[in-house]
Protein backbone atom coordinates (compact mmCIF):
# COMPACT_ATOMS: atom_id res chain seq x y z
CA UNK A 1 0.00 0.00 0.00
CA UNK A 2 1.37 3.00 -0.61
CA UNK A 3 2.11 5.87 2.11
CA UNK A 4 -0.37 9.01 2.01
CA UNK A 5 1.85 12.04 2.46
CA UNK A 6 1.57 14.61 5.02
CA UNK A 7 -0.65 17.19 3.36
CA UNK A 8 -2.87 14.53 1.69
CA UNK A 9 -4.15 13.67 5.08
CA UNK A 10 -4.32 17.17 6.07
CA UNK A 11 -6.54 17.56 3.76
CA UNK A 12 -8.72 14.99 4.05
CA UNK A 13 -9.06 14.80 7.61
CA UNK A 14 -10.39 18.57 7.43
CA UNK A 15 -12.23 18.61 4.45
CA UNK A 16 -13.65 15.87 2.44
CA UNK A 17 -13.37 13.33 5.57
CA UNK A 18 -14.11 15.64 7.98
CA UNK A 19 -14.61 14.50 11.24
CA UNK A 20 -18.39 15.32 11.99
CA UNK A 21 -20.12 16.02 8.57
CA UNK A 22 -18.31 13.19 6.63
CA UNK A 23 -17.48 10.42 9.27
CA UNK A 24 -20.42 11.06 12.13
CA UNK A 25 -18.09 11.71 14.99
CA UNK A 26 -18.70 13.92 17.73
CA UNK A 27 -22.23 14.16 17.02
CA UNK A 28 -23.43 14.88 20.55
CA UNK A 29 -21.56 18.25 20.95
CA UNK A 30 -21.98 19.14 17.52
CA UNK A 31 -26.14 19.39 18.40
CA UNK A 32 -25.75 20.24 21.52
CA UNK A 33 -23.13 23.03 21.85
CA UNK A 34 -23.39 24.89 18.54
CA UNK A 35 -26.06 27.70 19.44
CA UNK A 36 -23.34 30.21 19.75
CA UNK A 37 -20.06 30.57 18.29
CA UNK A 38 -17.93 31.75 21.82
CA UNK A 39 -19.01 28.62 23.08
CA UNK A 40 -18.53 25.96 20.07
CA UNK A 41 -15.00 27.59 19.09
CA UNK A 42 -13.15 27.05 22.73
CA UNK A 43 -15.07 23.48 22.92
CA UNK A 44 -13.28 22.76 19.36
CA UNK A 45 -10.18 23.30 20.45
CA UNK A 46 -10.49 21.64 23.38
CA UNK A 47 -11.50 18.87 21.77
CA UNK A 48 -8.70 19.33 19.37
CA UNK A 49 -6.05 19.43 22.14
CA UNK A 50 -7.65 16.40 24.16
CA UNK A 51 -7.57 14.34 20.61
CA UNK A 52 -3.33 15.38 20.08
CA UNK A 53 -3.02 13.92 23.38
CA UNK A 54 -5.09 11.03 22.91
CA UNK A 55 -3.36 10.33 19.46
CA UNK A 56 0.05 10.65 20.73
CA UNK A 57 -0.75 8.32 23.75
CA UNK A 58 -2.52 6.04 21.99
CA UNK A 59 0.60 5.79 19.77
CA UNK A 60 3.17 4.99 22.57
CA UNK A 61 0.80 2.63 24.00
CA UNK A 62 0.48 0.65 20.76
CA UNK A 63 4.23 0.13 20.75
CA UNK A 64 3.75 -1.17 24.27
CA UNK A 65 0.57 -3.63 23.89
CA UNK A 66 2.26 -4.93 19.98
CA UNK A 67 5.39 -6.10 22.35
CA UNK A 68 3.48 -7.61 25.06
CA UNK A 69 0.90 -9.40 22.43
CA UNK A 70 -2.10 -7.95 24.20
CA UNK A 71 -3.48 -5.98 21.24
CA UNK A 72 -6.88 -7.35 22.98
CA UNK A 73 -6.63 -4.46 25.87
CA UNK A 74 -6.00 -1.84 23.00
CA UNK A 75 -9.71 -0.46 23.69
CA UNK A 76 -9.84 -0.56 27.27
CA UNK A 77 -6.32 1.28 27.61
CA UNK A 78 -7.37 3.68 25.12
CA UNK A 79 -10.45 4.63 26.99
CA UNK A 80 -8.57 5.03 30.03
CA UNK A 81 -5.92 7.18 28.50
CA UNK A 82 -8.62 9.57 27.07
CA UNK A 83 -10.54 9.71 30.11
CA UNK A 84 -7.42 10.88 32.20
CA UNK A 85 -6.72 13.05 29.69
CA UNK A 86 -10.11 15.08 29.70
CA UNK A 87 -9.59 15.62 33.45
CA UNK A 88 -6.65 17.35 32.81
CA UNK A 89 -8.19 19.76 30.60
CA UNK A 90 -11.26 19.78 32.72
CA UNK A 91 -8.92 20.92 35.67
CA UNK A 92 -7.15 23.54 33.36
CA UNK A 93 -10.65 25.43 31.66
CA UNK A 94 -11.58 25.29 35.51
CA UNK A 95 -8.60 27.49 36.85
CA UNK A 96 -8.02 29.46 33.79
CA UNK A 97 -11.40 30.67 33.15
CA UNK A 98 -14.40 29.56 35.07
CA UNK A 99 -16.97 31.52 33.00
CA UNK A 100 -16.20 29.03 29.77
CA UNK A 101 -16.32 26.59 32.46
CA UNK A 102 -19.84 27.17 33.16
CA UNK A 103 -21.04 27.90 29.64
CA UNK A 104 -19.20 24.08 28.40
CA UNK A 105 -21.09 22.49 31.11
CA UNK A 106 -21.72 18.58 31.45
CA UNK A 107 -20.14 18.94 27.75
CA UNK A 108 -16.97 19.10 28.94
CA UNK A 109 -16.62 15.66 30.46
CA UNK A 110 -18.79 14.07 27.82
CA UNK A 111 -15.27 14.88 25.48
CA UNK A 112 -14.32 11.61 27.00
CA UNK A 113 -17.07 10.27 25.50
CA UNK A 114 -16.92 11.76 22.35
CA UNK A 115 -15.87 9.20 19.50
CA UNK A 116 -14.07 11.79 17.42
CA UNK A 117 -11.58 11.46 20.34
CA UNK A 118 -11.42 7.52 20.64
CA UNK A 119 -12.18 7.37 16.60
CA UNK A 120 -8.84 9.10 16.34
CA UNK A 121 -7.11 6.56 18.45
CA UNK A 122 -8.79 3.56 16.51
CA UNK A 123 -8.12 4.71 13.10
CA UNK A 124 -4.15 5.67 13.34
CA UNK A 125 -4.09 2.02 14.54
CA UNK A 126 -6.05 0.47 12.21
CA UNK A 127 -4.47 2.36 9.38
CA UNK A 128 -1.03 1.89 10.57
CA UNK A 129 -0.16 5.45 10.33
CA UNK A 130 3.56 6.07 11.69
CA UNK A 131 4.05 9.05 14.09
CA UNK A 132 4.21 11.95 11.96
CA UNK A 133 1.24 10.72 10.44
CA UNK A 134 -0.71 10.08 13.46
CA UNK A 135 -0.06 13.72 14.66
CA UNK A 136 -1.38 15.33 10.97
CA UNK A 137 -4.11 13.30 11.51
CA UNK A 138 -5.11 14.50 14.80
CA UNK A 139 -4.15 18.16 14.41
CA UNK A 140 -6.34 17.93 10.78
CA UNK A 141 -9.29 15.97 12.88
CA UNK A 142 -9.24 18.27 15.73
CA UNK A 143 -9.44 21.45 13.47
CA UNK A 144 -12.19 19.94 11.47
CA UNK A 145 -13.90 19.19 13.94
CA UNK A 146 -13.62 22.89 15.35
CA UNK A 147 -14.54 23.81 11.76
CA UNK A 148 -17.98 22.23 11.80
CA UNK A 149 -18.59 23.10 14.85
CA UNK A 150 -17.93 26.70 14.36
CA UNK A 151 -19.86 26.86 10.86
CA UNK A 152 -23.17 25.53 12.18
CA UNK A 153 -23.12 27.92 15.41
CA UNK A 154 -22.36 30.61 12.95
CA UNK A 155 -25.66 29.54 10.54
CA UNK A 156 -27.64 28.69 14.00
CA UNK A 157 -26.84 32.39 15.05
CA UNK A 158 -28.34 33.83 11.90
CA UNK A 159 -31.74 31.46 11.95
CA UNK A 160 -32.65 32.86 15.18
CA UNK A 161 -33.53 35.66 13.54
CA UNK A 162 -35.70 34.35 11.22
CA UNK A 163 -38.99 33.13 11.14
CA UNK A 164 -38.79 29.67 11.24
CA UNK A 165 -41.96 27.33 11.09
CA UNK A 166 -43.19 26.04 14.77
CA UNK A 167 -42.88 22.53 13.91
CA UNK A 168 -39.35 22.23 13.19
CA UNK A 169 -37.47 24.16 15.93
CA UNK A 170 -35.13 22.38 17.94
CA UNK A 171 -33.35 19.17 17.19
CA UNK A 172 -35.09 18.96 13.09
CA UNK A 173 -34.08 22.30 12.01
CA UNK A 174 -30.14 21.59 13.75
CA UNK A 175 -29.91 18.38 11.73
CA UNK A 176 -31.69 19.57 7.90
CA UNK A 177 -28.72 22.45 8.48
CA UNK A 178 -26.03 19.76 9.38
CA UNK A 179 -27.64 17.69 6.63
CA UNK A 180 -26.95 21.07 4.25
CA UNK A 181 -23.30 21.55 5.42
CA UNK A 182 -22.29 18.20 4.95
CA UNK A 183 -23.88 18.12 1.43
CA UNK A 184 -21.09 21.41 0.97
CA UNK A 185 -18.49 19.77 2.42
CA UNK A 186 -19.35 16.67 -0.43
CA UNK A 187 -18.30 18.59 -2.56
CA UNK A 188 -14.95 18.84 -1.54
CA UNK A 189 -14.95 14.55 -2.39
CA UNK A 190 -12.19 14.91 -5.34
CA UNK A 191 -8.97 16.33 -3.01
CA UNK A 192 -6.82 13.69 -1.79
CA UNK B 1 -35.84 5.04 46.36
CA UNK B 2 -37.83 5.75 43.62
CA UNK B 3 -40.84 7.60 44.63
CA UNK B 4 -43.55 5.62 42.83
CA UNK B 5 -42.60 2.10 42.04
CA UNK B 6 -42.50 1.72 38.14
CA UNK B 7 -43.87 -2.12 37.76
CA UNK B 8 -41.34 -3.88 35.22
CA UNK B 9 -43.20 -3.89 32.28
CA UNK B 10 -43.70 -0.26 32.43
CA UNK B 11 -39.68 -0.09 32.64
CA UNK B 12 -39.48 -1.86 29.57
CA UNK B 13 -41.74 -0.14 27.26
CA UNK B 14 -40.82 3.05 28.32
CA UNK B 15 -37.85 2.66 26.67
CA UNK B 16 -39.42 1.75 23.55
CA UNK B 17 -41.34 4.15 22.44
CA UNK B 18 -42.05 7.06 24.82
CA UNK B 19 -38.50 7.54 26.07
CA UNK B 20 -37.32 5.96 22.81
CA UNK B 21 -32.91 6.63 23.22
CA UNK B 22 -32.96 7.91 18.86
CA UNK B 23 -35.92 10.37 18.64
CA UNK B 24 -36.73 11.66 22.23
CA UNK B 25 -33.71 11.60 24.41
CA UNK B 26 -31.74 12.07 21.28
CA UNK B 27 -28.26 9.92 22.20
CA UNK B 28 -25.67 8.04 20.79
CA UNK B 29 -25.84 9.83 17.57
CA UNK B 30 -22.66 8.88 15.81
CA UNK B 31 -23.75 5.54 15.12
CA UNK B 32 -27.08 6.37 14.30
CA UNK B 33 -26.30 8.14 11.04
CA UNK B 34 -22.99 6.52 10.32
CA UNK B 35 -23.99 2.46 9.85
CA UNK B 36 -27.89 3.52 9.09
CA UNK B 37 -27.10 3.13 5.40
CA UNK B 38 -28.95 -0.34 5.47
CA UNK B 39 -31.71 -2.11 7.90
CA UNK B 40 -29.41 -5.40 8.23
CA UNK B 41 -26.60 -2.89 9.71
CA UNK B 42 -28.75 -1.00 11.87
CA UNK B 43 -30.84 -4.15 13.27
CA UNK B 44 -26.94 -5.50 13.88
CA UNK B 45 -25.68 -1.98 15.15
CA UNK B 46 -28.62 -2.22 17.85
CA UNK B 47 -28.55 -5.58 18.42
CA UNK B 48 -24.64 -5.13 19.81
CA UNK B 49 -25.27 -2.12 21.76
CA UNK B 50 -28.37 -3.46 23.31
CA UNK B 51 -26.06 -6.72 24.31
CA UNK B 52 -23.25 -4.22 25.96
CA UNK B 53 -26.44 -2.06 27.16
CA UNK B 54 -27.69 -4.52 29.16
CA UNK B 55 -24.63 -6.45 30.23
CA UNK B 56 -22.82 -3.38 31.59
CA UNK B 57 -25.63 -2.33 32.74
CA UNK B 58 -26.35 -5.66 34.98
CA UNK B 59 -22.82 -5.97 36.30
CA UNK B 60 -22.64 -2.26 37.45
CA UNK B 61 -25.83 -2.42 38.87
CA UNK B 62 -24.44 -5.17 40.89
CA UNK B 63 -21.54 -3.65 42.00
CA UNK B 64 -23.20 0.12 42.75
CA UNK B 65 -22.12 -0.25 46.45
CA UNK B 66 -18.97 -1.13 45.94
CA UNK B 67 -17.63 1.34 43.47
CA UNK B 68 -16.20 4.59 45.63
CA UNK B 69 -18.21 7.77 43.92
CA UNK B 70 -14.98 9.95 42.69
CA UNK B 71 -14.12 7.91 40.03
CA UNK B 72 -17.14 5.74 39.39
CA UNK B 73 -17.10 7.60 35.61
CA UNK B 74 -13.52 5.56 34.77
CA UNK B 75 -14.99 2.44 36.25
CA UNK B 76 -18.08 2.34 34.23
CA UNK B 77 -15.96 2.98 31.33
CA UNK B 78 -13.77 0.15 31.88
CA UNK B 79 -16.77 -2.25 32.32
CA UNK B 80 -18.45 -0.90 29.40
CA UNK B 81 -15.06 -1.19 27.30
CA UNK B 82 -14.53 -4.83 28.84
CA UNK B 83 -18.01 -5.87 26.95
CA UNK B 84 -17.20 -3.93 24.06
CA UNK B 85 -14.14 -5.86 23.52
CA UNK B 86 -16.61 -9.16 24.18
CA UNK B 87 -18.58 -8.14 21.21
CA UNK B 88 -16.16 -6.88 18.57
CA UNK B 89 -14.22 -10.35 18.77
CA UNK B 90 -17.79 -11.98 18.77
CA UNK B 91 -19.01 -10.29 15.55
CA UNK B 92 -15.74 -10.31 14.10
CA UNK B 93 -16.00 -14.60 14.65
CA UNK B 94 -19.63 -14.60 13.21
CA UNK B 95 -19.86 -12.87 10.09
CA UNK B 96 -16.49 -10.81 8.72
CA UNK B 97 -18.72 -9.44 6.10
CA UNK B 98 -21.00 -7.89 8.65
CA UNK B 99 -17.30 -6.37 10.65
CA UNK B 100 -16.06 -4.79 7.79
CA UNK B 101 -19.50 -3.07 6.89
CA UNK B 102 -19.53 -1.55 10.96
CA UNK B 103 -16.00 -0.75 10.63
CA UNK B 104 -14.80 0.97 14.16
CA UNK B 105 -17.80 1.90 14.83
CA UNK B 106 -18.33 -1.82 16.69
CA UNK B 107 -15.68 -0.16 19.32
CA UNK B 108 -17.09 3.37 19.58
CA UNK B 109 -19.81 1.99 21.30
CA UNK B 110 -17.42 2.10 24.13
CA UNK B 111 -18.13 5.97 23.41
CA UNK B 112 -21.75 6.33 23.19
CA UNK B 113 -23.36 8.57 25.74
CA UNK B 114 -26.18 6.38 25.50
CA UNK B 115 -24.33 3.38 27.36
CA UNK B 116 -22.77 5.97 29.92
CA UNK B 117 -25.41 7.50 30.28
CA UNK B 118 -27.55 4.53 31.20
CA UNK B 119 -24.92 3.57 33.60
CA UNK B 120 -24.97 6.55 35.24
CA UNK B 121 -28.71 7.71 35.55
CA UNK B 122 -30.26 4.41 36.10
CA UNK B 123 -27.72 1.15 36.84
CA UNK B 124 -26.08 3.16 39.18
CA UNK B 125 -29.41 3.80 41.34
CA UNK B 126 -31.84 0.46 40.88
CA UNK B 127 -30.77 -3.19 41.48
CA UNK B 128 -29.65 -5.54 39.24
CA UNK B 129 -32.91 -6.89 37.87
CA UNK B 130 -34.52 -3.46 36.94
CA UNK B 131 -31.94 -2.10 35.82
CA UNK B 132 -30.95 -4.68 33.18
CA UNK B 133 -34.94 -4.81 32.14
CA UNK B 134 -34.89 -1.17 31.99
CA UNK B 135 -31.39 -1.25 29.42
CA UNK B 136 -33.03 -4.10 27.30
CA UNK B 137 -35.70 -1.70 26.69
CA UNK B 138 -33.70 1.21 25.83
CA UNK B 139 -31.16 -0.61 23.96
CA UNK B 140 -34.27 -2.32 22.22
CA UNK B 141 -35.68 1.12 21.59
CA UNK B 142 -32.20 2.15 20.24
CA UNK B 143 -32.81 -0.46 17.55
CA UNK B 144 -35.67 0.31 16.46
CA UNK B 145 -34.95 4.03 15.72
CA UNK B 146 -31.76 2.61 13.59
CA UNK B 147 -34.24 0.25 11.79
CA UNK B 148 -36.42 3.11 10.98
CA UNK B 149 -33.91 5.24 9.76
CA UNK B 150 -32.19 2.49 8.20
CA UNK B 151 -34.69 1.30 6.17
CA UNK B 152 -35.82 4.43 4.89
CA UNK B 153 -32.22 5.27 3.98
CA UNK B 154 -31.81 1.81 2.16
CA UNK B 155 -35.20 2.06 0.46
CA UNK B 156 -34.15 5.38 -0.98
CA UNK B 157 -30.69 5.18 -1.56
CA UNK B 158 -30.26 1.66 -3.01
CA UNK B 159 -34.16 0.40 -3.93
CA UNK B 160 -34.03 -2.18 -1.88
CA UNK B 161 -35.27 -3.02 1.70
CA UNK B 162 -32.68 -6.05 3.66
CA UNK B 163 -31.51 -6.70 0.14
CA UNK B 164 -34.57 -7.50 -1.74
CA UNK B 165 -34.78 -5.44 -4.43
CA UNK B 166 -38.17 -3.65 -3.95
CA UNK B 167 -38.80 -1.13 -7.70
CA UNK B 168 -37.20 -3.24 -10.35
CA UNK B 169 -34.07 -2.52 -12.23
CA UNK B 170 -36.06 0.31 -13.54
CA UNK B 171 -35.47 2.04 -9.96
CA UNK B 172 -33.11 5.20 -10.35
CA UNK B 173 -31.56 4.89 -6.94
CA UNK B 174 -31.12 8.53 -4.52
CA UNK B 175 -27.60 7.85 -3.86
CA UNK B 176 -27.23 11.04 -2.04
CA UNK B 177 -29.53 9.01 0.91
CA UNK B 178 -27.01 6.89 2.03
CA UNK B 179 -24.04 9.19 1.64
CA UNK B 180 -23.61 10.93 5.30
CA UNK B 181 -25.59 14.06 4.21
CA UNK B 182 -28.93 11.66 3.78
CA UNK B 183 -28.17 10.40 7.28
CA UNK B 184 -28.68 14.36 8.26
CA UNK B 185 -32.02 14.38 6.42
CA UNK B 186 -33.70 11.22 7.00
CA UNK B 187 -33.13 11.42 10.78
CA UNK B 188 -34.34 15.49 10.86
CA UNK B 189 -37.24 14.33 8.53
CA UNK B 190 -38.41 11.23 10.99
CA UNK B 191 -38.22 14.27 14.06
CA UNK B 192 -40.17 16.46 11.75
CA UNK B 193 -42.55 13.77 11.78
CA UNK B 194 -42.81 13.07 15.11
CA UNK B 195 -43.17 17.02 16.34
CA UNK B 196 -46.04 17.67 13.66
CA UNK B 197 -48.21 14.33 14.86
CA UNK B 198 -46.93 15.35 19.08
CA UNK B 199 -48.75 19.41 17.28
CA UNK B 200 -51.74 17.57 16.03
CA UNK B 201 -52.20 15.03 18.78
CA UNK B 202 -51.88 18.44 21.46
CA UNK B 203 -54.38 20.98 19.08
CA UNK B 204 -56.90 17.69 19.49
CA UNK B 205 -56.83 17.63 22.62
CA UNK B 206 -57.36 21.08 23.82
CA UNK B 207 -60.09 21.16 21.34
CA UNK B 208 -61.83 18.34 22.92
CA UNK B 209 -61.41 19.99 26.85
CA UNK B 210 -62.38 23.28 25.08
CA UNK B 211 -65.78 21.36 23.96
CA UNK B 212 -66.19 20.08 27.48
CA UNK B 213 -65.76 23.49 28.87
CA UNK B 214 -68.55 24.53 25.65
CA UNK B 215 -71.49 21.95 27.05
Amino acid sequence: MERESIGQILLVSILSGNFVLAMFLGMCPFLGVTHRIAVAAPLGLATTFVIVIACVSAYALNIVLSILHLEFLRLICYIVVIAAAVQLVEMFVKKQSPSLFRALGIYLPLITTNCAVLGVALYQTAREYDFIQSLTFALGGGFGFTLALVLLASVRERVQLSNVPDVLHGTALTLMLGGILSLAFMGFAGIG
Amino acid sequence: MNPAPVSTWTEFTEGLWERNPVFVMVLGMCPTMAITTSAINSISMGLATTFVLTTSCLLISMLRHMIPKDVRIATYIVIIATFVTVVDYAIQAISLSMYEALGAYIQLIVANCLVLGRAEAHAARNPPWASAVNATGIGLGFTLGLTMIGAVREILGSGTLLGISLFGSHYQPWVVMILPPGGFFVMGLWLLLFSIVRKHRKSAADAVKEGCHGA
